[in-house]
């Protein structure tokens, strides 16, 4: 296995290395922001040696919680949600699915790796840098995030690096999506149509395509950004803008444009999360119920569908930007839209479980909280998705519960479905079952614990991206729950060294298995 | 291995036309939200310049036709010869490009509104066209020396006239649109 392999399935175990990492570094940084949050006046001495000047004497500042906050959304959304389901597992897989030898263009796949990691490396380098990590969380509005070092610490070359590390990982996303477009459409096996490939190539050829679409705007978007802060420009900054007591004599930018770019890549990325994992749970779901997948066709229409309506729905994620009603209305009703294919996969996958002969492996036990979980955070966005109900709920912990369900952890629940079902194929040993069960149950009730009450934190109207909240009388009736929250937080941590434990440990000590492990038909496991 | 480079090809500029697309409709937008945006070109020199600008550039264009031709004649040196020749026209493009840039910089400045939109999205296009030329010397080079088939040129061209369709967007919805009244 040599660094700049050219082999698929290296690359996709380099991508799966790196989500690894990159999951496990989001998951200590939102550990330090759930300690901060409980107890935001406690010195912590290892705060102070890790960020001399955010926690000086050890007491965090706010600017490092957002620091911390901006971070922990950057490296989950682009390098864990956005690399493991679809270049990771999508690398590794498709080719063998389709009966490839290959990814169309294995040079662009080993470029598209190194550059993604060049892009990580570059965001990591935010945290070491004069002033630390960038504040404006992931989605970087400006002018907070337009206008350098006078809008906060982590606002000079933390924000320069973190724009040039996104629009990296544009450059490496749409390569990756050009060579799993190609080698859908031409390096299918003889014989195998569209309607014949699984589920699992309909997920990643969709996302691919949105890739292709969305990363195209959020490239230009960032230049466009970074001009801002280094050519003296003045795309996204409006014109005659005081900041702490500074006219900045900039003119006639927009920041609301930003939003605009920002969420017409943003909502499509959702999908990108989610639709490989979709594919997959088809998958195991399936496997493990003895049948055929219900509803196979309206199963790749609705992911074309939710692909499709996914870049007619970002103006959902602005209705307090000051939109038109009608605007609003029409958004609204389009992202109700989403709700028909979302219900359509829902209910195909629980017709697939109906009447099959049920196996209850660990992979089943993910596939099954997946399926949980998308319902538990997809009827949640139905909610956020009525502008009435929205400006309520807008940026208060509801909308933080609502997409670490749906988005995050049914998307990571995906991941582990998929890796105990291809353990297998990857390595040749089966990952434990049992430890992944008991890891499974305590991860389930974890996120549930976490997640629930953040919702009723929302009802409250507790902003997020708050570092405190005791200066504020309303908030004392969430203390109870914040802490709980943490609590439980701490307990979904913990548990995770199980799966650590068990990916390690099984890679070389698990039981030896056969060729077809659980008597699938796709071709990975009967080609060889 | 057929068809690949040329598909690849597509949906790069698939993908390149919203980026495009995107930064036109930047300049849509703030423009409607500016509605004193200056106008400072005058019809000669500026729009007599830039005319000829875009004639260079779309010559171009017809070279690459004929490279594309001669490559699938398999006339290699016929090839070469009009890859060079179009190497020449955007080089000849970016020359006087940058000449127009010079002149500019004496009245717009970059950090206005609109020198910010001019120089943001003439600049990438000449990114662009920059890129070209280095990618059809690549191409030029391995053609002399008889590698690359027909389809490498081909994918060349497909790349050289949508950066020639991109200025086509350009040119009246910068240029012409900012005419003095």
């Amino acid at each position: 296995m040599t660094l700049f392999s050219t082999d698929h399935k290296v690359i996709g175990k380099q991508y799966i290395g790196l989500a690894l990492f990159s999951v496990f570094l989001g998951m200590l940084l939102s550990l330090v922001m759930r300690f901060h949050l409980v107890h935001p006046d406690t010195k912590v001495r290892l705060f102070q040696m890790l960020w001399p000047e955010g926690a000086p004497g050890g007491q965090m500042t706010p600017e490092l919680y957002l620091s911390l906050m901006t971070m922990h959304g950057t490296i989950m959304v682009f390098f864990v949600l956005t690399t493991a389901p679809q270049s990771g597992f999508g690398n590794y897989f498709l080719p063998l699915q389709i009966g490839a030898h290959d990814m169309a263009f294995p040079v662009l796949n080993m470029l598209s790796f190194w550059t993604t990691a060049l892009s990580l490396g570059t965001l990591l380098l935010a945290f070491v840098v004069e002033g630390g990590a960038p504040l404006s969380g992931w989605t970087a509005y400006p002018p907070l995030s337009g206008l350098g070092k006078i809008t906060g610490p982590g606002q000079g070359l933390g924000q320069d690096l973190w724009i040039l590390s996104i629009a990296l990982f544009c450059v490496a996303s749409l390569m990756g999506a050009i060579n799993i477009i190609v080698t859908v459409i031409e390096l299918r096996a003889p014989g195998m149509g569209y309607f014949d490939m699984p589920l699992t190539c309909w997920g990643w050829f969709v996302t691919a395509l949105i890739s292709l679409f969305a990363f195209a705007v959020l490239l230009p978007g960032g230049v466009l950004l970074l001009l801002d802060r280094v050519a003296g420009t003045s795309f996204f900054i409006p014109g005659g803008l005081i900041v702490n007591d500074q006219v900045q004599g900039r003119s006639g930018g927009s920041p609301l444009l930003f939003q605009h770019l920002f969420w017409f890549f943003g909502h499509p990325e959702v999908y990108i999360a989610i639709l490989p994992g979709m594919g997959v749970i088809s998958t195991v779901l399936s496997v493990f119920s003895g049948k055929k997948v219900f509803g196979y066709k309206a199963m790749t229409v609705a992911m074309l569908a939710i692909g499709g309506l996914g870049f007619v729905v970002w103006g959902h994620h602005m209705f307090i930007s000051g939109m038109s009603p009608y605007s609003s209305i029409a958004f609204s009703v389009l992202t109700m839209a989403v709700g028909v294919p979302s219900a359509v996969k829902t209910f195909n996958w629980l017709a697939t479980l109906w009447g099959g002969r049920l196996r209850f492996t660990a992979a089943m036990h993910y596939a099954l909280g997946f399926v949980s979980l998308f319902i538990t955070g997809g009827i949640t966005g139905l909610v956020l998705g009525q502008p009435g109900l929205d400006i309520y709920f807008h940026d208060t912990y509801f909308v933080v519960a609502h997409f670490h369900l749906i988005m995050g952890v049914a998307a990571v629940f995906a991941i582990w479905a998929a890796l105990h079902y291809w353990f297998p194929k990857m390595y040749g040993r089966f990952l434990n079952e049992r430890l992944g069960k008991i890891h499974f149950f305590l991860t389930f009730v974890g996120v549930y614990a976490v997640f629930v009450p953040l919702h009723f934190a929302g009802f409250v109207g507790n902003p997020r991206r708050y570092p405190d909240f005791k200066e504020y009388e309303f908030l004392k009736s969430v203390t109870g729950l914040h802490m709980g929250v943490t609590h439980a937080a701490y307990f979904l941590a913990a548990v995770q060294l199980i799966f650590l434990f068990n990916y390690f440990w099984s890679k070389r000590r698990g039981a030896v298995a056969p060729g077809n492990p659980w008597g699938a038909t796709t071709r990975e496991w009967t080609d060889d | 291995m057929t068809g690949h480079k040329r598909l690849g090809m597509w949906l790069f500029v698939m993908s390149d036309v919203l980026t495009f697309a995107t930064l036109l409709i930047v300049y849509m937008a703030l423009r409607l939200g500016n509605p004193d945006w200056p106008r400072p070109f005058t019809l000669s020199p500026a729009i007599l310049f830039a005319t000829g600008m875009t004639i260079v550039l779309l010559a171009s264009s017809l070279t690459m036709v004929w490279a594309v031709a001669a490559m699938e004649a398999g006339d290699r040196r016929g090839a070469v010869r009009w890859l060079v020749a179009t190497m020449a026209g955007g080089l000849g493009f970016i020359g006087l490009h940058l000449t127009e840039w010079r002149h500019l910089l004496e009245t717009v400045s970059p950090g206005t509104i609109f020198g910010s939109v001019f120089f943001g999205i003439t600049g990438l296009h000449m990114a662009h066209v920059a890129a070209g030329v280095i990618y059809l010397g690549v191409l030029a080079v391995g053609v002399g020396r008889g590698k690359f088939a027909a389809e490498d040129v081909e994918t060349g061209g497909l790349y050289w006239h949508f950066v020639d369709v991109v200025w086509m967007f350009v040119f009246p919805l910068i240029y012409l649109m900012a005419v003095k009244p």
